[in-house]
């Protein structure tokens, strides 16, 4: 390679030095460092933010750090999703499957009912491992399929996978699902399932905090513009010397793999896993997640899971118990937990309508959308051959 | 503007001394149900050369360029790329699915079997793990190919022509006729996918953020300026491709092209709707391109004057067959040519 390129050096930026500038550029460069600063941050900041007026009357500080470690498990798969619909452009409607598949790992490995007892930490990478795999087996005979195709055969695996649990009772107690699924533990400390809930909140955080860097990598990764690239135009990427195949596979295994390790934990908090935890409006409310915190910004999908999860599972609670308290005449009555998936509806049209980047969209995707209005103009004097000279 | 290439550069007579021939198409068919857009055509493409192929619509100019860039199969004929034959029709493909089902099939038996027999249930787990691991290493390597895989299956009799990316890795990059940019990525990461055969960093190095990927990261973006700067977008780095003019969408997908290091470039008519200071840079460009480094080009091009100017030898195309072939000045005199582009003279 030639080293005669230096001058080609790029223009100064003209915008001033300010500390959002700074920040930014810093955050860009040190991304690890970024993300566990920003996950610290939160970890500190959100049990003491419960503790202040409005939060502290709904419920206690450890029913809320409880709900914020399920919330967690969502964050993941929100993630992990977003490796496949965001990065990659793969709209997976069957995404609940792999968390599935995680989950009744851990039930097998770690339960009265198949009578082993291998510990938390190995079997979250060999969890993972497992989804992964499945990734693959379901992700291959969807390769050449795209777009509506590819949502419809997904959505099938999706509810294929549950109800083989379901079905094979003989190996997955059918319905009952399997329970009695052994916590974490650390040396002699085995997590609580109820009672102190810091041990599961941490474990959360640090698995949050790895998964978020894995991302960022993958993202910055010569894999991850291809992602991109095949997300923009899978004709032109492997004019380019993308292998759009192993490239895609790769999406669906990573993808699925988040998903494995979110499994792992979820049935070891849970201590039960059931083929009824992972219907389609898991896959849904994950995919919603993604949407609503803006697809392909990890930040910004990360705290649109934590956000949407709250909202369906606390807020709406809430209402219910305030104007049932309050005795508002009609509302008093409604349910709202039933309206959650109306107003995921109302949610996802609004958002369409006003805000189509998501609540935080990465910068390049608000640029797509906005920018556009301005440059429409521009591109057409120049296709037209009127250049401005 | 460009001067007729120097008569030492331009291979007209294939001699002894001739340079390396690059591509060889050798009567290249393809058929689209009833139609039979490209019939038998016959191509050399030497190391350096710029050989155009011209023709009046649907002449199968396109079509041919497709199945010489891998993105559709030919349904006749073989394409080489040095020596090596990379297009060709595909034959018994189907074998290839049992290739990997029938073992797996037999390993999932037999380790139902065995499990049954004695092991017990921890037994079937385990052999059905097994037998599942199997599987998807043989469904991975039929999807990933690699080149000993295709080497096995050639000799089982199974055939299948490259695929877009096994052409780009042989050395051939290309554009397109109507701009295919990754829109929405900033122009030097559309020269960065560009350059992905050329970046060698793996899974792990992503996970663990190797320094060796750094390294070959900063490298890349040196070189990616270095490619913007040849076709004169410098300074247009971070913007979308989507908001670059018109020309310089096309100077981009150029850019985008060299970034694998190829030694033959296909260009679909590069100039097709520009205007006419933005078609005379761009057939600078490719002069340069073929003159500073070496570059082999095949040119599909409607404009005769850049055609003319720029060509080594032309091949014409008309109704999917070749009716000529030559330098400049032989297919300009050439009466079919004249015909098929302006009809049968009245008599």
């Amino acid at each position: 390679m030639n080293a005669r390129v230096m001058d080609a050096a790029p223009q100064p930026e003209a915008a001033p030095p300010s500390l959002r500038n700074r920040a930014r550029a810093f955050s860009t460069r040190h991304r690890s460092i970024t993300v566990i600063v920003g996950m610290a941050l939160a970890t500190v900041l959100m049990p003491v933010i419960v503790l202040l007026p409005p939060f502290n009357s709904f419920s206690s500080q450890g029913v809320w750090i409880d709900g914020f470690t399920i919330a967690g498990i969502y964050v993941l798969l929100a993630l992990g999703l977003n490796i496949v619909v965001g990065l990659s452009g793969l709209l997976d409607l069957g995404y609940a499957a792999f968390f599935a598949i995680g989950s009744y790992a851990f039930a097998f490995a770690a339960s009265p009912f198949t009578g082993i007892d291998i510990p938390f930490w190995p079997m979250l990478l060999v969890g993972a491992v497992v989804a992964a795999v499945f990734g693959i087996l379901l992700g291959a005979p969807t390769l050449r399929l795209r777009g509506d195709y590819l949502a419809i055969v997904t959505l099938g695996f999706g509810e294929i996978v549950p109800i083989v649990f379901l079905n094979s009772s003989t190996y997955t107690e059918g319905p009952n699902g399997i329970g009695g699924i052994s916590p974490p533990s650390i040396g002699d400390f085995t997590f609580p399932s109820v009672g102190n809930p810091w041990p599961f909140y941490l474990t959360m955080i640090g698995l949050i905090t790895i998964t978020m860097i894995l991302v960022y990598r993958l993202q910055d990764s010569r894999l991850g513009r291809a992602w991109m690239a095949i997300r923009e135009d899978e004709l032109a990427a492997a004019a380019n010397g993308v292998n759009t195949v192993t490239t895609k596979l790769l999406a669906f295994a990573l993808g699925a793999s988040t998903a494995g390790l979110a499994g792992v934990f979820a049935s070891s908090k849970l201590t039960l896993v059931s083929p009824n935890l992972f219907r389609f409006d898991v896959s849904f409310t994950v995919l919603a997640m993604v949407v609503l915190g803006g697809m392909g910004n990890i930040w910004g999908v990360a705290i649109g899971a934590f956000l949407v999860f709250l909202i369906q599972t606390v807020i709406l609670k809430q209402l219910n118990i305030f104007f049932g308290n309050v005795n508002v005449p009609i509302l008093s009555d409604v349910d709202f937990l039933q309206y959650q998936f109306l107003l995921y509806g109302v949610a996802l049209v609004a958002m369409m309508l006003i805000r189509p980047e998501g609540l935080f969209p990465s910068r390049r995707r608000r640029r797509e959308l906005h920018v556009e209005e301005d440059q429409d103009f521009a591109e057409h004097g120049d296709a037209m051959g009127a250049a401005p000279e | 503007m460009t001067a007729q290439p120097a008569a030492s550069t331009t291979p007209v007579a294939i001699s002894n001394e001739s340079p390396e021939i690059l591509l060889e198409a050798h009567r290249v068919s393809r058929r689209f149900g009833g139609l039979l857009a490209v019939r038998a055509v016959d191509l050399v493409i030497p190391a350096g050369g710029i050989i155009s192929i011209i023709g009046p619509n649907g002449a199968g100019k396109t079509t041919f360029f497709n199945v010489v860039a891998g993105i559709i199969d030919p349904s006749g004929g073989t394409v080489s790329f040095r020596g090596r034959v990379l297009i060709t029709m595909p034959r018994r493909v189907w074998l290839e699915s049992l290739a990997w089902v029938v073992p797996s099939a037999i390993a999932v038996l037999v380790g139902l079997l065995l499990g049954a027999g004695s092991a017990g249930e921890a037994g079937i787990l385990v052999t059905l793990a097994v037998a599942v691991g199997l599987m998807v290493v043989v469904l991975v390597t039929a999807i990933a190919r690699p080149r000993w895989y295709q080497d096995v299956l050639a000799r089982v009799g199974i055939i299948r022509s490259a695929r877009p990316n096994d052409v780009v890795a042989a050395g051939v990059g290309r554009t397109f006729q109507n701009i295919r940019l990754f829109q929405n990525m900033t122009v030097l990461e559309n020269v960065l996918v560009g350059m992905h055969l050329k970046l060698r960093s793996n899974l792990l190095d992503h996970i663990i953020s190797s320094r060796r990927q750094a390294a070959e990261e900063a490298q890349a973006v040196i070189r990616a300026r270095e490619l913007l700067r040849l076709v004169g977008l410098r300074g247009r780095e971070d913007e979308l491709a989507k908001n670059l003019p018109y020309g310089d969408q096309r100077r981009l997908e150029v850019a985008r092209a060299l970034g694998n290091d190829p030694v033959l470039l296909l260009l679909d008519e590069p100039t097709a709707g520009m205007n006419p200071r933005e078609t005379s840079e761009m057939t600078a460009l490719i002069a340069r391109l073929r003159d500073d480094l070496g570059i082999a080009i095949l040119l599909i091009e409607h404009d005769m004057r850049v055609v003319m100017g720029i060509s080594d030898r032309i091949t014409v195309l008309d109704h999917g067959e070749r009716i000529a072939e030559g330098t400049p000045d032989e297919v300009r005199r050439d009466p079919r040519v004249i015909e098929a582009y302006l009809g049968r003279p009245a008599e």
